[in-house]
């Protein structure tokens, strides 16, 4: 529109969009505006309206005010399929796709190439433009994969080609990095840069700052449900974008407390699993934070798993102070006194249609057992206590699971583990898909932990967050420990280099 | 029951926001059922001609008494997310073994004995398979075990009928304490004791706890082989009561007793509110499950209705239950 010079630009524009659910403001006021090729990255904690605003968009949510124009035309979206009709494709963090189809099935699924009158699937072409979207952006996969074998990285390109191949103008990827390694993201950048290079304008959401500062030209803050503002991504810096985030700043996202390190609890000796992982040996402290790193799939989650008695190992030594222990299952575990929070709180730890308090108490059922009745108020008691203790945001403990943002389900899955009398906790990737301010308050809790004297095997693969917790630092690389540091020695790059290279250049 | 006032203050939560009554009313799953329950008692009472509220009522529930057993225990396997179909063909197994074995000399009393045991055994074994073969779906074990174990028994009797038991045995099932027969009596503490089992122990969590996610169930610590291989013991010892009261009431039995009892008890649990998914409901819905079907057959009974009409018009009765509910269930998810 001639008459809106500032606007011409864009391809894809909101103004003013407010949402409304029973009793939430989701989104409030919200504008926003993509142009033609540009990677505009969407960020916010989880609740901010991300999601919301993503439906909006794709037509699954109708806004209660607001307009939306694509290419200056004014537009309205009773469905994903008009959105989809209108060239806009979104990619949802976690894989809609079928694993048993291959990959050319998964790519047309919904809008499959036929021929002649009676309509006969064409799979030769389709095969051979499924191999032409993968070509495009530079994948080598095989289009007669089937979905199931790839990895969640190999997924995803996959959904891009998917994308591709509607013919999609706009991309939206929803937190594609998330389940991704350092490695895989880096590949997935790549991807994302040769849809941006042949015309593609996409929307990219994300907890990640690296993400941001890789791949954004412009970025997009929501919080709170509201527009906080749009900024050139190589104008603003960390402490900005946290403030905007998080609304308050974070001085110190790191608050590793000087702590009296005491005699060691936990020890293995030579633990080995045939297949995931061998010569095991280290040892953690009391009060002591290990980090436990590298890239997934070197089986870090493996040896947790096997301490934990969940899948326990062939051979090879637990000591818990210096004592011998045999690991069974989980109940040994927990009887030895080492607690895990499992690295997929969704799947591995919580009960999404239950309370907060319940949830809490499958920590210790055996606890707040009454000689033969279970006594629901002693639950319910010490639920409080530790909501309170961790400030889980919630109405009452009464709140299900599922309205809870991941950070607070994160702390219920820690307050589950306290119910239990621990010297040990093994924690699995515990600020995964949590955003920053509950990433704060998460490293908050397990300064506390470590003051308190429990030990913490921390595994994770976020370099600023084993830099910034540990007091030592083990690198796994294909099922063995690479290396080790300390918290004075270590590098992002030292560490990164016995993540990925040792085995690389030997063989 | 703590578990169960705590879903109804969340369903009471949900019915706050919004002023029409019904809706309320009828997403509480137990209200319903009462009253599909106290419409079919109205229809015994009409088609009786008012002989149902006096002796008829007891002699009617003595008559569906003997597969609610099953049902109790039934509720169990399904709220962990698991299925048995083997039950009907144990009762068979265990009511022909004891008949076998009492004609063979035992004496009556290690004979009933026997037929618990061999109950409790079918279980045990189903159970068995299913915790050291974690890969084999329970409807496929219960499948292969139903059909093992009714063979088992028309092998050893063949088409042919045993009985001939001491005439103590039919008082079991025919006997009664005033006018309550025993078999009611037995069924009401067996239900209290499956109802306090489920709500009131870290059992009955546990049980909850694998039915909604077995895998934080594990992590959770819970020892969920043995809950399960004890939830399908139960099973089997229900199967084996079951047999000792349709035996006494039969005064004989055949090889092919029971058919079908398996599918009608999975019928009146899913019907209570239990999904087959697992995870969900309570006693209370099953108790009354089970009188709402034993009544509806009396009631249809008493019209003459045949056996296969009454199984059609059971299906509806269960599919249209579960569309109510699923209605305004959806219907509040949705706002």
């Amino acid at each position: 529109m001639a008459e809106n010079p500032s606007t011409v630009n864009s391809i894809l524009r909101l103004e003013h969009i407010t949402k409304i659910f029973p009793g939430v403001k989701a989104l409030d006021d919200v504008s926003f505006d993509l142009r033609p090729g540009e990677i505009h990255a969407l960020m916010g904690e989880n609740g901010a309206g991300k999601s919301t605003f993503i439906k909006v968009i794709t037509g699954v949510h109708k806004p209660e005010g607001g307009k939306m124009f694509l290419y200056d035309e004014e537009v309205h979206f009773d469905s994903t399929r008009d959105s989809q009709q209108a060239g806009i494709a979104c990619i949802y963090q976690h894989s809609t796709a079928y694993p048993d189809l291959t990959i050319a099935e998964n790519i047309f699924l919904g809008h499959e190439i036929f021929d002649g009158p009676l309509k006969k699937l064409n799979w030769r072409s389709m095969h051979a433009r499924a191999k032409e979207l993968l070509d495009s952006l530079g994948s080598e996969l095989d289009t007669k994969t089937t979905m199931g074998e790839l990895s969640v990285a190999q997924q995803q390109i996959v959904e891009i080609a998917k994308a591709l191949s509607t013919d999609a103008k706009i991309i939206i990827m929803d937190e594609p990095t998330a389940a991704l390694t350092k490695q895989e993201s880096e590949d997935l950048y790549r991807y994302t840069r040769r849809l941006q290079a042949s015309g593609v304008s996409i929307i990219f959401i994300s907890h990640r700052f690296e993400d941001m500062y890789e791949l954004g030209d412009r970025v997009t803050v929501l919080r709170d449900a509201q527009y906080i503002g749009t900024w050139d991504v190589d104008k603003i810096t960390n402490q900005e974008m946290i403030l905007a985030m998080v609304g308050r700043e974070i001085t110190n996202l790191f608050p590793k407390r000087e702590v009296a390190i005491g005699d060691i609890v936990l020890e293995v000796k030579n633990l080995k699993k045939t297949g995931l992982f061998r010569d095991i040996s280290f040892h953690v402290r009391k009060g002591e934070i290990v980090s436990l790193t590298g890239l997934i799939g070197a089986g870090r989650s493996e040896v947790a798993e096997a301490i934990f008695g969940i899948a326990p190992a062939d051979s090879g030594e637990i000591l818990i102070d210096g004592a011998a222990v045999k690991i069974q299952n989980p109940t040994d575990a927990g009887a030895t006194g080492i607690g895990l929070l499992p690295e997929d709180r969704q799947r591995q730890a919580l009960i999404l249609d239950w309370e907060i308090s319940k949830n809490i108490g499958l920590g210790n059922l055996a606890k707040f057992k009454r000689k033969f009745f279970y006594n629901v108020s002693h639950e319910e008691e010490e639920a409080q206590t530790l909501a309170e203790k961790l400030a889980i945001k919630a109405s009452t403990i009464f709140d299900k699971i599922s309205s809870l943002s991941g950070g607070n389900q994160q702390k219920v899955v820690i307050a589950k583990i306290l119910t239990t009398d621990l010297k040990l906790i093994i924690l699995d990737e515990p600020t995964k898909g949590v955003d920053v301010g509950a990433k704060a308050a998460i490293y908050e809790i397990m300064g506390e932990l470590s003051e308190q004297g429990y030990g913490i095997l921390l595994i994770s693969s976020e370099m600023p967050e084993v830099l910034g917790m540990s007091d030592r630092i083990l690198v796994m690389k294909s099922g063995r420990v690479t290396a080790e540091f300390t918290k004075e020695n270590a590098t992002q790059e030292a560490i990164l280099a016995a993540a990925i290279l040792n085995t690389e250049i030997a063989s | 029951m703590a578990n169960m006032q705590r879903t109804n203050v969340e369903l009471d939560r949900l019915a706050l926001q919004h002023s029409f009554d019904a809706k309320k009313f009828f997403i509480r799953w137990e209200s319903l059922l009462v009253v599909i329950l106290i419409g079919i008692l109205v229809l015994n009472v009409v088609v009786s001609n008012g002989n149902f509220l006096g002796s008829q009522f007891f002699s009617a529930a003595n008559g569906f008494m003997d597969k609610s057993f099953i049902v109790l225990s039934m509720a169990f396997v399904l709220i962990t997310g698991e299925i048995d179909i083997s039950v009907g063909s144990t009762v068979a197994l265990s009511a022909v073994l004891m008949a076998i074995s009492y004609n063979a000399g035992l004496p009556m009393a290690l004979a009933i004995a026997l037929c618990i045991l061999v109950g409790a055994g079918c279980g045990a074994i189903n159970g068995l398979i299913f915790v050291k073969f974690r890969e084999l779906p329970t409807m496929i074990i219960t499948l292969a075990t139903m059909i093992i174990y009714r063979g088992v028994a028309t092998i050893i009797l063949e088409d042919r009928a045993s009985g001939g038991f001491p005439d103590w045995f039919a008082e079991i099932s025919w006997g009664s304490l005033g006018p309550v027969p025993y078999s009611v009596i037995v069924f009401a503490l067996l239900a209290t004791l499956f109802a306090v089992v489920l709500h009131k122990t870290a059992f009955g969590r546990e049980l909850f706890a694998i039915g909604n996610n077995k895998l934080a169930a594990q992590f959770s610590r819970i020892k969920v082989n043995r809950d399960l291989f004890v939830a399908f013991l139960l099973n089997g010892l229900m199967a084996g009561v079951c047999a000792l009261f349709l035996t006494s009431r039969m005064t004989s039995t055949r090889p092919n007793i029971a058919d079908g009892y398996e599918l009608e008890a999975i019928a009146i649990v899913v019907l209570a509110g239990i999904p087959t998914t697992g995870g969900k409901g309570n006693m209370t819905g099953v108790i009354l499950a089970v009188f709402i079907i034993g009544f509806l057959r009396n009631g249809l009974g008493m019209f003459n209705v045949t056996s296969p009409v009454m199984s059609v018009i059971i299906g509806l009765l269960l599919i249209g239950t579960v569309l109510i509910s699923n209605f305004f269930i959806n219907k509040e998810k949705k706002l």
